[in-house]
């Protein structure tokens, strides 16, 4: 292990570029849009996952520009209604649940275990094209003139009221659902039957383990979902009764459904996020993380035990109380395995020889606002203290801190901390330490007035509040003035990323003197991703003291 | 045997990410069992839409169960089931590398297959005369029941269109297997497609081997 830090080293012996890798490997649009390199599909997800993330933040600043004055003066009620269903759909089925698996996954599921590209690489590519279609029906809804059911789709009102472009909205969904589907097949069979040799189960690294909890979740939890997004379809076009009382149906099926897939599609988004934390503080520890196996299997008890609690989106409709105390009782269970994750990564900094590059600095963030908002779930969780928050901001600002404050955090962090192995180039570091405090900043002051919003009463989803309400709507303010300045800080990247890629200097294969396959091949890596097969002779994390 | 490993990992079938014949059949055969289990899922939403209503509308759905031709539904379980033999067949067939043997099977398969899609255009628009089609033309002759019967309608075209779906797609992917076959693409050393799609078409056979009593039977 070289420990020796890139920005230390002197001219001489200055990392440089290898001659052919595969981003250079060959040219010209087709050898991208067939590509059946994992890396490369991973770009070409990163440039659709961003510019979806782009159009749902657009929509995010129409919500909270909407939110700075009492009055309804900006947008219509209707159209806010579609605006905020907007952000809600793009935002979760085409940024929060693809970004980490289908870019740094992509990217990093075969690189980490020694293997020469996913199982299935043609099923990779499809994923990227369902992916796109999907994404393009949202774009054709929008152009058309929107859709204004929530992302939660909630019938009747989807399938027999709302008069916007459900279908269509339902299908984009449906199909992305498919994409991820075969993602986390794909990562699956790989796991289990392509790693290097000696890269034992015990040895997998913790993004891996996360990756693969959450491929479970997505194998498990998408298809329910898909089939209930096809039943609001059909009840909707052929008039087939499914949850329509007037039909007979009952809409609260619709949402145990839903959330069957939904609560446990939380996880989706946050699993992979807690996989690049603990890769980081491992990385910027040099230390292994501690608890490994407690680490790892509690990826599967968070995937295991998120499937037992949907029921808590639940606890103001007609089900019974029995069912309401069970789910509750098992929400206040899934927060053990996260407290679990929080507990270890502490630990892992604990005396550790600590460096706060722009990485680590996402990774602290990650597990300060993850914290505020799972300590939040559990205030959800409580059945009586959910009927009086229930649907106001405090839930809004209850998800968006694990959301937005994990995953969000988490992919920028892990953005950072691959770019120079993905595009063999370093960045500005100071401009990333700026944009990550600024993010910090940004966030906190958005999400944080939410909470005291939501527990005074202001409801979600309304595009006007009682302007007697003074304080309400100073809160509002700041809200929308931090989302302004999150904004900026997540802008910044954009540039300074974009310009490292072409004219960063070279980062050599180990810029971080971290530990793990990835980091044993060039940057970029070429197309196969090792000379040779890559033998695996020590644990994960193997960061022994002395070197330091 | 290592000669023979040695000797498969020329095959040209051997893609340029795996080690070994054996490996790459190993990550086909694992990822078909995970997407069956998706399919299981996804099949799941519908069934347990059916086990509630159900519940909430026994009277109706017994009543309303009446309506299909159990006769017609019977010949087409038994339809299913010989293709699913069939299928079975073609993938000794392709083991042993009987290849005339395994295109007979092969199209045997298609042709049960499209049977069984033939005598569902036939029940399908006995529902449309008898007005039994969910919305607006509706009808049932008990009106006390209509709600419930008309969701039993909805469970039914629902359930029985995803798994025709699923039928007709299978008979898409079974036509290019039936040129490769013919063309002598597999034998002993690789027959992962054959294998893989018999694996589907039992699936979508098992599926129907519910649906049959839920809607028909009970
Ligand atoms: C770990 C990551 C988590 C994420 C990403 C997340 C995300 C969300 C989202 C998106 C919603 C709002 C859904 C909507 O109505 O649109 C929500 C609501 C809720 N969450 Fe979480 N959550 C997480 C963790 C937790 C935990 C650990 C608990 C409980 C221990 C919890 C309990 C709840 C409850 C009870 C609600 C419903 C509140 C209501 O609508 O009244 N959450 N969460
Ligand atoms: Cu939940």
């Amino acid at each position: 292990m070289h420990e020796v830090r890139t920005n230390e080293l002197d001219s001489s012996s200055a990392p440089t570029t290898p001659a052919v890798h595969y981003l250079n490997a060959t040219h010209g649009a087709a050898s991208w849009f067939f590509t059946k390199d994992h890396k490369r599909i991973a770009l070409l997800y990163l440039y659709s996952v961003s510019t979806f993330f782009l159009v749902g933040g657009i929509f995010a600043m129409l919500v909270r520009l909407e939110l700075a004055t009492p009055r309804g003066d900006l947008l219509s009620a209707e159209t806010y209604n579609k605006v905020f269903t907007a952000h809600g759909v793009v935002m979760v089925f085409f940024f929060l649940i693809p970004a980490i698996p289908a870019i740094l996954g992509n990217f990093l599921v075969p690189l980490m275990i020694g293997a020469k590209d996913l199982a299935f690489p043609r099923i990779n590519l499809a994923s990227w094209y369902l992916y796109m279609t999907g994404g393009l029906f949202g774009v054709a809804v929008l152009v058309m003139g929107g859709v204004d059911t929530g992302w939660t789709f909630y019938t009747p009102y989807s399938t027999a009221a709302s008069n916007s472009h459900v279908v269509l909205t339902a299908l984009g969904a449906f199909v992305a659902g498919f994409s991820s589907i075969f993602t986390g097949l794909n990562f699956i069979v790989t796991i289990h039957t392509m790693r290097a040799p000696g890269m034992t189960w015990d040895r997998l690294p913790l993004f891996i383990w996360s990756h693969y909890a959450t491929s479970l979740i997505m194998m498990l939890g998408t298809p329910v979902v898909a089939v209930t997004l096809m039943m609001v379809v059909l009840e909707r076009t052929l008039r087939l009764g499914f949850f329509n009382p007037d039909l007979g149906g009952d809409p609260v099926l619709f949402q145990h459904l839903f959330w069957f897939y939904s609560h446990p599609a939380v996880y989706i988004m946050v699993l992979p996020g807690m996989g690049v934390i603990s890769e980081i503080v491992a990385a910027f520890s040099r230390k292994p993380v501690f608890g490994y196996k407690m680490v790892a299997m509690a990826s599967l008890g968070i995937a295991l035990i998120g499937f037992l609690v949907w029921g808590h989106h639940m606890f103001t409709t007609s089900q019974s109380v029995l069912a309401a105390v069970t789910f509750s009782f098992l929400s206040f269970l899934v927060a053990i395995p996260s407290a679990i994750k929080v507990f270890n990564w502490t630990a892992t900094l604990y005396r550790g020889s600590v460096l706060l590059d722009s990485p680590m600095l996402y990774a602290i963030g990650f597990i300060g606002l993850f914290t505020i908002g799972g300590l939040t779930g559990l205030f959800l969780a409580a059945i009586g203290l959910d009927i009086h928050v229930h649907d106001t901001y405090f839930v809004v600002a209850h998800f968006h801190y694990v959301m937005v404050g994990g995953t969000l955090l988490a992919y920028l962090g892990g953005l950072h901390y691959w770019w120079p192995k993905i595009t063999g180039k370093l960045y500005s570091e100071p401009w990333a330490k700026t944009s990550a405090v600024i993010v910090f900043v940004g966030f906190n002051l958005t999400f944080f007035p939410q909470f005291v919003l939501g527990y005074m009463g202001m409801p979600r989803r309304y595009h006007a509040y009682p302007a007697e309400e003074l304080s309400w709507q100073v809160l509002n303010v700041l809200s929308s003035a931090g989302a302004s300045i999150l904004a900026i800080g997540l802008f910044l990247p954009l540039i300074y990323l974009t310009y490292a890629a072409f004219r960063g200097r070279p980062a050599g294969p180990n810029p971080w003197g971290a530990y793990g396959l990835e980091w044993e091949t060039t940057s970029p890596p070429p197309t196969a991703n090792f000379e040779v097969t890559p033998i695996v002779t020590k644990p994960a994390y193997y960061y022994a003291p002395e070197e330091h | 045997m290592s000669h023979s490993t040695a000797h498969a990992a020329h095959h040209p079938a051997l893609q340029h990410h795996f080690d070994t014949l054996e490996q790459q059949q190993n990550a086909s055969t694992l990822g078909m069992w995970w997407f069956l289990v998706t399919e299981v899922l996804f099949f799941g939403g519908f069934f347990m839409t059916y086990i509630l209503y159900r519940w909430m509308y026994n009277a109706s759905f017994h009543e309303a169960s009446h309506e299909l031709n159990v006769w017609l539904g019977l010949f087409n379980t038994a339809v299913l089931i010989g293709s699913s033999l069939t299928m079975a067949l073609a993938v000794r067939a392709s083991k042993t590398g009987e290849k005339s043997q395994l295109v007979m099977f092969l199209i045997l398969t298609l042709l049960l297959g499209s049977v069984f899609l033939g005598v569902k255009v036939i029940e399908y628009s006995e529902k449309f005369t008898h007005h039994l089609v969910p919305g607006a033309h509706f009808q049932f002759h008990d009106a006390t029941l209509k709600n419930g019967a008309e969701i039993y309608f909805s469970l039914y075209f629902g359930m029985t269109g995803l798994h025709a779906t699923h039928m007709i797609f299978g008979g898409f992917v079974l036509v290019p297997l039936i040129v490769m076959a013919a063309r002598g693409k597999f034998g002993p050393a690789w027959y992962t497609p054959i294998e893989l799609f018999g694996l589907y078409w039992h699936f979508v056979d098992i599926v129907w081997i519910f649906l049959f009593p839920l809607l028909y039977l009970m």
